[in-house]
Parts: structure tokens; C-alpha cells; sequence
């Protein structure tokens, strides 16, 4: 489903990304981890163009990504992306924020819209949030309508960019749990996180990633029991030790 | 007194003009504005370009000059029509005045979260359309005090208009009662003063409520 080759990214003379090989087939969920400015964002954000790259190849469900305009528009359409701070729109309701992506984007009737909206705030849990506005919800509250307005557009592939370290510690479990569920229906699923529960339990590989290159890729069992780099030895006995 | 009241038409009349010359200036220099301001935070270098080349020369010369520029300088390239100073009048404050419209806005785009720009991309909303439903409608509020401030600054910079002989203005109100009627400035410029009043502080009372409105509708 993601298929990147060479990808080299710089931002001024800093290398960001360094050669990056990484596939994601088709419902699979992968969790990137890595000690902080090891290039995550960078590599999540390069996906749906974002952020753009110098050199290399990158292909979502078999296509190269467009480099501007309406094809860009619409591949970013099937990539769903929910951010740390959640980003949704100051200025519309959380069920406008779902619904406004299918009614300009995909052209769906605004009654569908509707309909599709609230059946995913359902299930994500925030039904009753409906008709308020993003800054009257609690910070998992406002994640979990990130996750649903993404969802609206039936994404073929979802990103997620530390989804859950802005977050209060009891709401972090409410954001993981609905992400837990839709790696259980199949979503492919890119996750940056360094919630170690939700790679053990819904991850099918863990890659590492240290200064812009992936040091390791392997499934969670045999990274968490032995990781083979040094690097990730040692970012392991930090972020387990506590 | 006497002599603002029975003169009662003429400032009527002077004030429908600067109304009149203020309204059409307005309205252009808004939608003038608007578009130079989304030039300055476009991806396309050449809009950039011009939006930055604009303010550069409209903010930084007195509107003594351009009004200058537009009433003597288009006629020498001849440039002509029917009502030419009032015109080219309106035309000198639209220059002068979008640039300010353009700085307002453009900070006023600035404002917006870059995540939420990156939000609507993400869900595969188009330039145009991130633009139109997600980064104006956030920006408006934050642009309105210092648009307001910009447009009463215009209502007060019409009266150059009047100076370079538009008749039918306010401020030609003084030149025409104290000149051609021989009556005393100080009174006439008392009525022209609470004329302009009489545009400004309304319009001042009219923004306050459209910030409170703009602010509510979070
Ligand atoms: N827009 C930018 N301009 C310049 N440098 C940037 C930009 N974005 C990121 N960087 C730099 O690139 C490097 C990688 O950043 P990135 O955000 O991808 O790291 P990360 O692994 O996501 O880190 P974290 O865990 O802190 O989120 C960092 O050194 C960062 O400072
Ligand atoms: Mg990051």
C-alpha cells in the first residue's frame, strides 16, 4: 500500500531522512518509534506530500505520488492523517469537521454526509459532542474526532502522528482503544507513537528509526525481546525503565 | 451655529458626496485588498511578487502623491472620461487604502494555526478550497478591528479627495461656503468636522458589533 525507495529529505543542511526503505502492505499496521528529531514526522508528513522529498521514490496503492494540484488533492484524500494536536477546524462543529471533507471533497449529499458523520462519531464515541465546537471537547474527545473525520473520506490507508502525546494520561487509553479497533477491521495502518501497549497488541512490525534512517524493522515480539542495534538497545532501556 | 444651519443643505449634500466616495472606495479597495492579501500567502512566486511589490509602493507613498499621480499625471497619458477628478479620486484612495486592506489580511491569514491549513490539505481540500472555508473564515476575526481602523483612516483621507476640486464633497463644503460665500471658517470647518463625525463614530459603533458577532460565532 506504501511503498518507499531512496528517500532522501533535508531540511537546510540538517539530513532528515536518509535513504529510507519502508513498505506498508495492505492491512498491516506499523508503529514507527525513535528518540526525538530521528525524522518521524518528517517521514509520516513525506506520505501524503506534506512535506515534499529530494530525492527517492515513494507510491501509495501502487502509484507514484503527484507532485501538485488536483491529483495531489485527491490522493491526499485517501490518506487519512490525524496529528498530535489534533487540528480540527476552530470554526465548524465536530460534526461539520467530518462531514465537510465527503461533501467538497468526495461530492456526497449533505443528508449522506450527515448520516456517514454521526454513524462515525458513534463509534468513536462522541455522538453526543456532535454540535459543539473543537475547543469545548477534552483533548482525547477532540483526537477521537480527528480519527472520525479522517475516517469519513474511507481512506485507504490511514497516518498517525504521535496521536496520543498531547494528551492527559487518562485519555490516552480512550484514543488507543479506537485505534486498537480499526487495526482489528483491517485498516493499514501507519502509527508514530511511543505507546509500547499499543505496538505489542496491534502492531505487525515495529521499525526503528535513529538520525533519518530505519536501524531496524522487525515484528514486536523480536524488537522488544532483542533489538540488534545498539541504538535501540539503548532507546529501549530508556523509554522501559520508567 | 447660524451659519451651519442655514447652510444645512450644502453639508447634506457634502456628506451624501463623501458617503457616495467613501462607500464605492470602500468596496473596492476591500475586494483589491482581499485578493492582494491572498497574493502575498499564495504558493505561486509571481503573486507573492506583486502583492509585495504593491504595498511596498502604496503604503510607503503619502496619498498626496498618488492622488497627485492620478488627477495630473493619467491626463498627461490621456487618460479621460466624463467626472474624471471624482474617479480618478476614488481610484487614488482604492490604491492607497487596499494596501492597507493587504497587510491586515495577509497578518490576519497569518494568524490562522498552520495545522489547520494542513488539516484541510490533508483531507484533500484544494488550495482554493482551504483557502475559501477554512483559513478566510478564521481570519475574519482577527481582521475585522484592524479593517475598521484602515476604513475610518480612508473615510478621514477622502477629504484630499475634495482638496484636488471635487466638488459635491464635504470637505469642498469649505472652500465653497468660506470663498465663494465669504462666510467664516470657523464655523464652516465646525459643520464639516461634525460631518465627518457623523460618518466615522456610527461606522466605528457598526464594527464593534460586527467583531462581537464574528467573535460568538466560534
Ligand atoms: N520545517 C522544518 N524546518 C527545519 N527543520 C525541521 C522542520 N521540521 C523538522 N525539522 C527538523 O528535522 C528533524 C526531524 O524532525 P521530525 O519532526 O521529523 O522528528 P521526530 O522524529 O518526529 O521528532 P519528535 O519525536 O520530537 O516528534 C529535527 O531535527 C527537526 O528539528
Ligand atoms: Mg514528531
Amino acid at each position: 500500500m506504501i511503498h518507499m525507495t531512496g528517500v532522501n529529505k533535508h531540511f537546510g543542511p540538517l539530513h532528515v531522512l536518509r535513504d529510507v526503505e519502508l513498505t506498508v502492505p495492505t492491512g498491516q499496521v506499523v508503529v514507527v518509534i525513535g528518540p526525538s528529531g530521528s525524522g518521524k514526522s518528517t517521514l509520516c508528513r513525506t506520505i501524503n506530500r506534506l512535506e515534499s522529498i529530494d530525492s527517492g521514490r515513494i507510491e501509495v496503492d501502487g502509484k507514484p505520488l503527484p507532485a501538485e494540484g488536483r491529483e495531489l488533492a485527491r490522493l491526499r484524500a485517501d490518506v487519512g492523517m490525524v496529528f498530535q494536536s489534533f487540528n480540527l477546524f476552530a470554526h465548524k462543529t465536530i460534526l461539520e469537521n467530518v462531514t465537510l471533507g465527503p461533501v467538497k471533497v468526495r461530492g456526497m449529499k449533505a443528508d449522506e454526509a450527515r448520516k456517514l458523520g454521526m454513524e462515525l462519531l458513534e463509534r468513536v464515541g462522541i455522538a453526543n459532542q456532535a454540535d459543539k465546537h473543537p475547543a469545548q471537547l477534552s483533548g482525547g474527545q477532540q483526537q477521537r474526532a480527528a480519527i472520525a473525520r479522517a475516517l469519513a473520506m474511507k481512506p485507504k490507508v490511514m497516518l498517525f502522528d504521535e496521536p496520543t502525546s498531547a494528551l492527559d494520561p487518562e485519555m490516552i487509553t480512550e484514543v488507543l482503544d479506537v485505534m486498537i479497533s480499526l487495526a482489528k477491521d483491517g485498516m493499514t495502518m501507519l502509527v508514530v507513537t511511543h505507546e509500547m501497549g499499543f505496538a505489542r497488541r496491534a502492531a505487525d512490525r515495529v521499525v526503528f528509526m535513529a538520525d533519518g534512517q530505519v536501524v531496524e524493522d522487525a515484528t514486536p515480539e523480536s524488537f522488544f525481546q532483542n533489538p540488534e542495534s545498539d541504538r535501540a538497545k539503548d532507546f529501549l532501556s530508556k523509554i522501559l525503565a520508567h | 451655529m447660524n451659519v451651519i444651519i442655514d447652510n444645512i443643505d450644502l453639508f447634506w449634500d457634502g456628506l451624501l458626496g463623501t458617503l457616495m466616495i467613501c462607500a464605492y472606495a470602500a468596496v473596492g479597495s476591500l475586494v483589491l485588498g482581499v485578493v492582494l492579501g491572498i497574493f502575498r500567502v499564495s504558493p505561486v512566486p509571481p503573486l507573492r511578487w506583486i502583492g509585495q511589490a504593491w504595498v511596498t509602493v502604496f503604503r510607503n507613498c503619502p496619498l498626496t502623491v498618488v492622488l497627485f499621480f492620478c488627477a495630473f499625471g493619467l491626463p498627461e497619458l490621456g487618460v479621460d472620461f466624463p467626472d474624471f477628478y471624482l474617479w480618478v479620486g476614488i481610484l487614488g484612495l482604492v490604491l492607497y487604502t487596499s494596501a492597507f486592506v493587504c497587510e491586515a489580511v495577509r497578518s490576519g491569514i497569518n494568524a490562522v494555526q498552520p495545522g489547520q491549513a494542513e488539516a484541510a490539505r490533508a483531507i484533500g481540500l484544494t488550495f482554493t478550497q482551504s483557502l475559501g472555508l477554512i483559513i478566510l473564515p478564521q481570519a475574519l476575526r482577527t481582521v475585522v478591528p484592524p479593517l475598521g481602523s484602515v476604513l475610518i483612516a480612508m473615510v478621514k483621507n477622502s477629504a484630499l479627495v475634495g482638496a484636488f476640486g471635487v466638488g459635491g464633497e464635504l470637505f469642498a463644503t469649505v472652500d465653497t461656503l468660506t470663498s465663494a460665500r465669504g462666510l467664516p471658517l470657523i464655523p464652516v470647518l465646525v459643520g464639516v468636522a461634525i460631518g465627518y463625525l457623523i460618518i466615522t463614530l456610527p461606522a466605528g459603533a457598526l464594527l464593534g458589533l460586527l467583531e462581537r458577532k464574528v467573535a460568538i460565532a466560534r
